[in-house]
C-alpha cells in the first residue's frame, strides 16, 4: 500500500503539491509513482526562472524501466530546483514527499491549487490503476 | 577475465602480425605515434580460447528461443550473408563509374521496387542507415511539405501514448511539438481525444499499426480521414511490419510516409547497434522530398538519380546511399521469399503469436487486451502475481533465463503495468513456442510456492542478478593497466 499524506495536493499524472507559508509550491512524485518507476538512475529537474503552463513537461526522472517526464501542476515560475538528485536521485525513491522533492515554483494564481486532487480523490486514482 | 589479463611480455600470435612493414611516408611525423600500441601479448592458442569460450557465454537467438522477435532482431538466413558478400559486391567501390556496377545497382532498384510493393507506396529510398534516421527523414519530409506550401503554423505532431519513444524524440529533433493522446481500453487509439487534438497546428500523426500493444488499429481509415481533413499527413512507424508484411499496405491505410526498419523484419544481422537500414517509403505529394539518392532505371541502364529529380528533397542522409551490405541482405531476403513467401510471414508470425498467447491464457496469465487478436505480438500482464507474492515481470524474465529462454520486452510499452511482451516470429516450431509456454507456467506454479527462488534468478547463467542501478549510474566501461574485471 502506497503512503498517500493527507496535508498534499495531487495530480492524475502522480506529482504531489505541497503548499508553503509563503505560497511557494513544492513539487515531488508521489510514493506510488516511484514504487511504479522502481529505482531511479537520473533525475533532470527544471532550470530555476523558468515558466510552465500547467500540464507542461518540466522534468524528467529516469528509472531502469524508463524514463518519464514530470508535469507542471498548475502555472508558475521555477523559484529553486533540487539540482543535487542528478547525482543522488535515490533520494526520491527513499523519501518521496521529503528529500526526493524535484522543484519549487511560484504559481501564477495561488488559487489553481485548489483545483488539484486531495488525498481521497488521487487515492482513487490509484485504485482504478490497479 | 579480458584478454588483456592473459598478457605476458613476450608471447605471440605469429598468424596475425603483419607480413611487411607498414609505409609510413605519407603520414606527417608529428601525427605518428612513438611508442606501440598497447595490445596484449598472448599466444595464438590463448587468443583461440579466449574468444571461444566468450561466444558460449552469448545468449543468442543461435542457441536459444528469443522472444524480443523483430522488435529487436528476429532470425536471420545464412544465404543473405552469403550472397551479399559474393566478391564482386565486396570489391564495387562506391565511388566507382555507373557501369562497373550496373549489378548491385540492379539490386537496388528491384529492393526499391519490392519495397514499394509490399508497402503500396509511390516510391522508396533506401539511404537512411537505421530505423531511427529513417522516422527523422519521415518527419524531417513532412515538416518541408508543410514549409514549401507555407503552411508554416504546422508545428505539432500527434503521437499515441504506446507509441515508441522515438516517434516523439523524433517529432522534436524536428522542431515540432509533440501532442500525446491516449490509448483506448481495447488498444486502438482514442478517436475522440484525436478528434480534440487535431487541427490546423496538426503537421502529422505518427502510428505504429499494429501497435506497441499488439492489436490492429481498427479505426486506421478514420484515423486517416480525420487527419488528412485537417490537413495533416500520416507517418508509418514500420516497427511491426512484420505482422502484416504483404498482407495490408500501409499505403491502402492512407500513409503518407512509412520507414522500414529492414536491419529487422527483412532480417540482416545488427548486433551492437547497427549497421542498419531504415528505407522509407513515401506517397506521391511527398516523392519530391525524399532524400537520395534512389536508384532509376533507363531502358535497361541503371543510374542514380540527378539532385534535379528530387528538387525538394530533405537532402543526403549518407555519404553514399545507405548501407550497402545491409540492403543486399535485405534483397537477398525478399528475393528468396518471393510474393507468396513473404504473405507467409506475417501469416505464420501471427499465427506463432496467437497459439502462444492462447495458450498462455489457458495457463492462466492475464492477457493486457484479452478481447483482442494479437499480431505478429501480445503483452501480458504479471501484475497479480507482483501483488500476491511479490513477483514482477522481471523477476520472471530472469527466471525464464534458467528455462534457457531469453527473456521478452519487459515493462514496456508503459501503459500496462507489470508486463512482457511476447513475440515468437515466424521461424519458431511449435515444439519450442510449447516449451516457453511449459516454462512460463512452472515459474508461475514457483511464485506460488517459492517466491523467493524465483526473485533470487537467475542461477545458471554466468552471471547472477545484476545491479541495473548500479550498472546503469556507474559505467565502468574502459580497461586500464591495473585495473580487475568484474
Amino acid at each position: 500500500m502506497s503512503d498517500v499524506p493527507a496535508e498534499l495536493k495531487y495530480t492524475k499524472s502522480h506529482e504531489w503539491v505541497k503548499v508553503g507559508d509563503d505560497g511557494t509550491l513544492t513539487v515531488g512524485i508521489t510514493d506510488h509513482a516511484q514504487a511504479a518507476l522502481g529505482d531511479l538512475v537520473y533525475v533532470e529537474a527544471p532550470e530555476t526562472g523558468e515558466s510552465y503552463a500547467p500540464g507542461d513537461a518540466c522534468a524528467v526522472v529516469e528509472s531502469v524501466k524508463a524514463a518519464s517526464d514530470i508535469y507542471c501542476p498548475v502555472a508558475g515560475e521555477i523559484v529553486e530546483s533540487h539540482e543535487s538528485l542528478a547525482d543522488e536521485p535515490e533520494h526520491v525513491n527513499e523519501d518521496p514527499y521529503g528529500d526526493g522533492w524535484i522543484f519549487k515554483l511560484k504559481p501564477e494564481n495561488p488559487g489553481d491549487v485548489d483545483e488539484l486532487l486531495d488525498a481521497d480523490a488521487y487515492q482513487k486514482v490509484i485504485d482504478e490503476e490497479d | 577475465m579480458l584478454i588483456f589479463e592473459h598478457s605476458r611480455e613476450g608471447r605471440r600470435a605469429y598468424a596475425q602480425a603483419p607480413q611487411e612493414r607498414p609505409e609510413l611516408e605519407d603520414i606527417p611525423k608529428q601525427f605518428r605515434r612513438k611508442s606501440a600500441p598497447g595490445l596484449p601479448s598472448v599466444s595464438e592458442l590463448q587468443v583461440v580460447r579466449h574468444y571461444t569460450r566468450l561466444s558460449q557465454l552469448n545468449f543468442s537467438i543461435d542457441t536459444h528461443f528469443y522472444p524480443l522477435g523483430s522488435c529487436t532482431m528476429k532470425y536471420n538466413p545464412r544465404a543473405c550473408n552469403q550472397l551479399a558478400m559474393l566478391p564482386g559486391f565486396l570489391s564495387r567501390h562506391p565511388l566507382g563509374p555507373e557501369e562497373h556496377g550496373q549489378g548491385f545497382l540492379a539490386c537496388m532498384h528491384e529492393l526499391q521496387e519490392m519495397l514499394r510493393e509490399v508497402t503500396g507506396m509511390t516510391d522508396v529510398s533506401l539511404t537512411p542507415m537505421a530505423g531511427a534516421q529513417g522516422e527523422l527523414a519521415g518527419v524531417a519530409m513532412i515538416k518541408a511539405y508543410h514549409d514549401k506550401r507555407g503552411d508554416h503554423e504546422r508545428d505539432e505532431i500527434i503521437v499515441p501514448d504506446a507509441a515508441h519513444g522515438t516517434n516523439p524524440a523524433t517529432a522534436t529533433m524536428c522542431g515540432l511539438k509533440v501532442r500525446e493522446i491516449p490509448t483506448g481500453p481495447d488498444g486502438d487509439v482514442d478517436l475522440d481525444a484525436l478528434k480534440e487534438v487535431v487541427g490546423p497546428k496538426t503537421a502529422g500523426i505518427m502510428l505504429t499499426n499494429p501497435s506497441t500493444v499488439g492489436v490492429f488499429d481498427r479505426n486506421i481509415e478514420e484515423i486517416a480521414r480525420v487527419v488528412h481533413e485537417a490537413g495533416g499527413l500520416l507517418y508509418y512507424d514500420g516497427a511491426n511490419l512484420n505482422a502484416i508484411l504483404g498482407k495490408v499496405l500501409p499505403g491502402d491505410m492512407g500513409f503518407d510516409v512509412i520507414h522500414m526498419n529492414l536491419h529487422k523484419t527483412f532480417s540482416t544481422p545488427h548486433g551492437g547497434g547497427g549497421p542498419g537500414a531504415g528505407a522509407i517509403g513515401v506517397s506521391k505529394r511527398l516523392q519530391t522530398f525524399m532524400p537520395g539518392p534512389v536508384v532509376r532505371k533507363e531502358g535497361d541502364r541503371y543510374r542514380w538519380s540527378r539532385a534535379d529529380e528530387l528538387p525538394d528533397s530533405i537532402g543526403r542522409l549518407s555519404a553514399f546511399m545507405g548501407n550497402a551490405g545491409v540492403l543486399l541482405r535485405a534483397y537477398v531476403y525478399a528475393r528468396m521469399l518471393g510474393r507468396e513467401g513473404m504473405k507467409r510471414v506475417g501469416e505464420y508470425a501471427t499465427l506463432n503469436a496467437n497459439y502462444m498467447m492462447e495458450r498462455l491464457r489457458e495457463a492462466g496469465f492475464a492477457l493486457a487486451y484479452p478481447k483482442r487478436r494479437a499480431s505478429h505480438e501480445f503483452i501480458i500482464t504479471v501484475k497479480r502475481q507482483a501483488k500476491e507474492h511479490g513477483v514482477t515481470a522481471n523477476d520472471f524474465a530472469k527466471r525464464l533465463l534458467d528455462h534457457g529462454y531469453h527473456a521478452p520486452t519487459m515493462y514496456f510499452p508503459l501503459l500496462v503495468p507489470e508486463c512482457l511482451l511476447i513475440e515468437p516470429t515466424e521461424t519458431e516450431a511449435k515444439e519450442e513456442i510449447d516449451g516457453f509456454v511449459d516454462a512460463m507456467a512452472s515459474i508461475d506454479a514457483e511464485t506460488r510456492e517459492d517466491a523467493d527462488k524465483v526473485r533470487g534468478a537467475p542461477y545458471t547463467l554466468p552471471v547472477r542478478r545484476l545491479d541495473d542501478v548500479k550498472a546503469a549510474k556507474q559505467l565502468d566501461l574502459v580497461w586500464r593497466e591495473g585495473s580487475k574485471a568484474a
